[in-house]
């Protein structure tokens, strides 16, 4: 069995080994735009956000209308008894501005563009062109780690907003069907319940998702050793990561929002 | 009278070891202006690790390499990759960028390191395929190039920034021997053209003996050998004579056999 401790160990120096790749290729950035040049390539950037952003669109909104078609449905079903089915707008609205837009949408985008990013950038690494960068004196970090995070730090919330909305579509047109719930009474009772801080606090995950799904991703690219077999086995752990790190941090950031304001 | 200009790289002393294996024990290496050094060992020895390290790619354990003077060991990320933008790297699988074509391949660094119009970068571009002798593959994908194609065009982006040092790792690696003369007469006439100072990774001693103008020997993590083409071909030493004549009696293979 594995040493606990020298896990622990483990994990600590990949902590800190992720951090470092934030603050490295922050500085080369910071280099860049001293020299009075923009710090990355306009074209990579934009090539990744129509990647990470409107590539993702398609399968944000349908897994998140049929997630919360299917919550409208339970929900509402539960609450029928009781006479209370018209709490399925504010229940859907809140639990996905707050809670699951942000979350679905990171593991969505964990394996969809994560999964990308390692992959890709595994295979420059092992065939030597992430060196052949590095060795140029262009800056590796620079050139292809910070156009990814940025696309998938800034692409998240807008991301989570598309979930959001297909979501409430997907409740919106199951309670008319099943629970004879007009539209407009849907959309009034839903913005009714919306607090400006569920709103924020989506906003603000979203952006650590992103963060964190863009630079694990990387870093597992960078640092594959072994050829294919690396980098099949470095995408992997890379999505296992990225999942388990934005499920980890989703569930940090409701204790510190609920210690800070649901008192 | 006139200070002694630096050698263009100098090892001191270099140390290399990943975790428990030691690949360097004390590398001691000066290369001049305008030299074409060969290095030889065998396969695993460490030749690519050297000119890694010179590029600041890797940091040694122990020990300081110096281009022009200058301690490349102790540089921060900055400096080092000022100083990369005079050296050149030639990868023995080429390296080349997959996701761009050959003209693409080879602005990137002008692109982004020099403020250069594109007019200027396409002129540079196609003075530097018209020296390998490539320019019909301009707009060609990497992935549509033979090995030989491959190895001219990193040649090529090699010194598209007209580098002080070109550092070749393995240039024939994989190809047929018409083609690995072919690319050696091109490194010889490249380093004579732009006048830089050439260091040539590799175990081929035909190609070694056509590219050289110096040849140092590393075996067991350190340089035994360090002479002129002429002396390194009639040299006494043991290993090195070993080595020249690919004989399988002799010190090389006692000592793998006894590792």
């Amino acid at each position: 069995m594995a040493n606990p401790f020298s896990a622990v160990r483990s994990a600590l120096e990949q902590v800190s080994s992720v951090v470092w790749l934030l603050i490295d290729t922050v500085v080369e950035m910071g280099d860049r735009i001293m020299q009075r040049r923009f710090p990355f390539r306009v074209s990579t950037f934009f090539e990744q956000t129509e990647r990470t952003g409107v590539g993702s669109i398609p399968l944000v909104a349908l897994v998140s209308f049929f997630i919360g078609l299917t919550m409208a449905l339970l929900t509402g079903y539960q609450l029928r008894p009781f006479g209370q089915e018209q709490l399925v707008p504010q229940l859907v609205a809140v639990a996905f501005t707050r809670e699951l837009g942000p979350l679905m949408t990171g593991i969505m985008v964990a394996a969809r563009i994560g999964a990308a990013y390692t992959a890709e950038l595994g295979t420059m690494t092992v065939a030597e062109e992430v060196e052949a960068i590095e060795g140029m004196g262009l800056g590796a970090l620079r050139y292809l780690v910070s156009p990814r995070v940025l696309a998938v730090f800034l692409l998240m919330p807008c991301l989570v907003v598309v979930s959001d909305i297909a979501a409430m579509c997907g409740a919106a047109l199951i309670s008319r069907w099943a629970f004879d719930m007009p539209f407009r009474i849907f959309t009034e009772s839903s913005l009714d319940s919306l607090l400006i801080r569920d709103i924020v606090a989506g906003t603000v995950k979203s952006l650590l998702f992103g963060l964190i799904i863009g630079l694990v991703s990387c870093y597992r690219g960078l640092t594959v050793r072994g050829g294919a077999a690396g980098v099949g086995a470095a995408t992997t752990s890379s999505v296992v990561t990225v999942i388990t790190t934005v499920i980890a941090f989703d569930t940090l950031c409701n204790v510190v929002l609920v210690a800070l304001f649901d008192k | 009278m006139s200070a002694e200009p630096p050698p263009v790289v100098e090892l001191r002393d270099v140390h290399l070891a990943f975790g428990e294996t030691k690949v360097l024990g004390g590398v001691n290496l000066c290369v001049t202006e305008r030299a074409r050094l060969t290095v030889l060992g065998q396969s695993g020895s460490g030749k690519s690790t050297l000119l890694r390290l010179i590029l600041g790619i890797l940091r040694p354990t122990a020990g300081t390499v110096f281009f022009k003077g200058r301690d490349v060991t102790k540089m921060s990320r900055r400096r080092l990759n000022r100083i990369r933008q005079k050296i050149g790297m030639v990868y023995q699988y080429s390296a080349l960028i997959s996701s761009l074509n050959v003209r693409d391949n080879l602005a990137l660094p002008l692109e982004e390191l020099t403020r250069m119009t594109p007019a200027e970068i396409d002129r540079k571009v196609d003075e530097k395929l018209e020296m390998v002798g490539m320019s019909e593959v301009r707009d060609r994908m990497p992935s549509e190039l033979s090995g030989g194609m491959r190895k001219r065009i990193g040649l090529a982006r090699g010194i598209i920034m007209d580098p002080e040092l070109i550092l070749y790792d393995e240039p024939g690696a994989g190809l047929d021997p018409v083609i690995t003369s072919v690319i050696d007469e091109l490194i010889v006439s490249l380093s004579e053209k732009i006048g830089a100072t050439s260091i040539i990774v590799t175990h081929e001693m035909g190609s070694a003996f056509r590219i050289a103008t110096r040849m140092a020997m590393l075996y067991r993590g350190e340089i035994i050998a360090e002479e002129t083409a002429e002396d390194f071909k009639n040299s006494s030493h043991p290993v090195v004579a070993q080595f020249i004549s690919g004989d399988t009696k002799g010190p090389i293979l006692e000592h793998t056999a006894s590792a």
